[in-house]
């Protein structure tokens, strides 16, 4: 994390499934160190998209470079909708997952120190069974952290939440967050105003995208930051004007 | 309430049996009543307890070996197509021919002793484990596969902190029949040829017409693999206590 981290570059990416078109020449950018919001209707191409840049699936044309020109693999966290903790293994234990998997030394005391980040001290010994869905987000996303990447890649990690706990959340995110090139999915134009440094609206069939749109002002923003309401209001009206009847 | 109600059972179950041995005509060497049976379970109690530890001991043999050979060629046939071609083939024939064809080979090959019985019981329960730990092994949530893929973990890494782990319920499920059926192994084994056993005990009887003695022995093999099945759920409950269980939850809910 010493050196800064990179940005994501998308070139003409396409993708096809069976003779359909999900998208083609996509272009956008996610800028270093700054959070980038993609909105867009379910069944768009987000999550394929998404896992694309993560390398869990091949495009059928163009590319994702990192703007360093680094190879981007190994430099990429992932949280998915679904917190994907271990049920058979603690909180911290699902935290060092990483290093677990990697045969790498375990450091106990960051992992503890990110569980209390997240407001989870004291339940470093927990089962995720024993936890409330945001807390089990909340581990998720301490699991995230303790990758240490430049890069983080988030699939509407907090739609599975009511709005209270996805609100002290998102705070939660942008802060630790700050700092990192992410990209976050969202349906949620309230989530991505709050969020977002960027926002891009991906819609249609073959899906294209819309204008990027930058929001001012750091995040996590107020929900009834006029700027916020303004921009979700705009938002929803592209939103609308382009969905399918 | 846990025991009321096989304990009704039983006694119930006793009764008819009871019933049927006092008002109807069939004799007793087809039928015994229930009390001949306790009086011979008495009586012969050494033989019996004797008997009983050859039986227990191929049961439990089996399992154990049983398991090892289930578990090893199921992470084996998940690791590797190419063995999985190779070892299927085998896998399905073993348990298309009968063990009970096989018996008298087994017997002939390894003697009258406590081998060929654990090879038996060993035949019978390690298809079930196979079966059931590769399917568990290949259903691996693939949420959990891409999420350690970001992580850069290696293939055995995977393998053994979030395969085996996810399959531990399905090698669960495969252990609980497999009890059940160890002890068919066992006894098909000791009625084809042994020197020791219930299944020998029965075989004797049979011959003797002692059928008193013979639901001696059916007994105690009931209670023995009744009481197996239940300390291996027991203890696999236990040990996988991370999985939910909507059936032992039925106390906490009204």
């Amino acid at each position: 994390m010493n050196t800064p981290p990179p940005g994501i570059l998308v070139r003409n990416l396409a993708l096809r499934f069976g003779g359909d078109v999900v998208f083609e020449n996509l272009n956008f950018e996610v800028p270093a160190g700054r959070l980038l919001a993609l909105l867009g209707p379910s069944g768009v191409g987000k999550t394929s998209l998404l896992r694309i840049i993560a390398g869990l699936e091949t495009a059928a044309s163009g590319s994702v470079m990192a703007s360093d020109s680094a190879p981007l693999h190994g430099r990429v966290a992932y949280m998915a909708q679904q917190d994907l903790l271990l049920p058979w293994a603690n909180l911290l234990s699902n935290v060092m997952l990483g290093a677990t998997l990697r045969h790498e030394k375990k450091d106990i005391d960051r992992a503890a120190h990110l569980l209390s980040q997240v407001g989870l001290a004291g339940r470093e010994r927990a089962l995720p069974a024993a936890l409330s869905g945001g807390m089990r987000q909340r581990a998720a996303l301490a699991r995230t952290l303790y990758e240490q990447r430049p890069v983080v890649l988030m699939d509407e990690p907090f739609s599975a939440l009511d709005s209270i706990t996805r609100a002290r959340i998102q705070n939660l995110a942008a802060e630790l967050l700050a700092g990192r090139t992410v990209l976050l999915i969202t349906h949620d134009p309230m989530e991505a105003c709050r969020l977002g440094h960027h926002l891009l609206v991906l819609s249609g069939q073959p899906a294209r995208l819309g204008n990027a749109v930058e929001v001012h002002g750091q995040p996590p923003r107020a929900a009834d930051d006029p700027l916020v309401l303004h921009t979700q209001g705009k938002l929803l009206n592209t939103l609308e004007a382009m969905a399918p009847e | 309430m846990r025991f009321f109600r096989p304990l009704v059972s039983i006694l119930v179950f006793l009764a008819a049996w009871w019933g049927i041995t006092r008002f109807t005509a069939i004799p007793g060497f087809m039928l015994p009543p229930p009390q001949s049976v306790a009086i011979a379970l008495w009586a012969q109690r050494g033989t019996l307890f004797y008997n009983s530890l050859t039986t227990l001991s191929e049961i439990l043999l089996g399992l154990l070996f049983g398991t090892l050979l289930g578990a090893v060629s199921a992470v084996a046939i998940v690791a590797s197509p190419a063995l999985q071609r190779w070892l299927m083939p085998i896998l399905v024939l073993s348990q298309a021919i009968p063990v009970f064809a096989l018996a008298p080979l087994l017997v002939l090959w390894l003697g009258f002793g406590i081998a060929s019985k654990v090879v038996m019981a060993v035949l019978v329960i390690f298809f079930p484990v196979t079966a059931n730990f590769a399917d568990g092994l290949r259903r691996t949530d693939p949420a959990w596969l891409d999420l350690a893929r970001t992580m850069n973990a290696d293939g055995f890494a995977v393998m053994r902190h979030v395969r085996l782990p996810a399959a531990m319920p399905a090698l669960a499920s495969g252990l609980r029949v497999a009890t059940a059926m160890a002890p068919i192994g066992a006894i098909i084994g000791e009625w084809v040829g042994a020197s020791s056993g219930l299944g020998f005990v029965m075989i004797n009887a049979n011959a003797r017409i002692q059928t008193s003695l013979m639901f001696a022995a059916l007994v105690i093999l009931a209670v023995l693999a009744v009481g197996l099945y239940k300390l291996v759920d027991v203890a696999l409950r236990r040990a996988l206590y991370w999985v939910p269980d909507s059936l032992t939850d039925e106390t906490k809910t009204p």
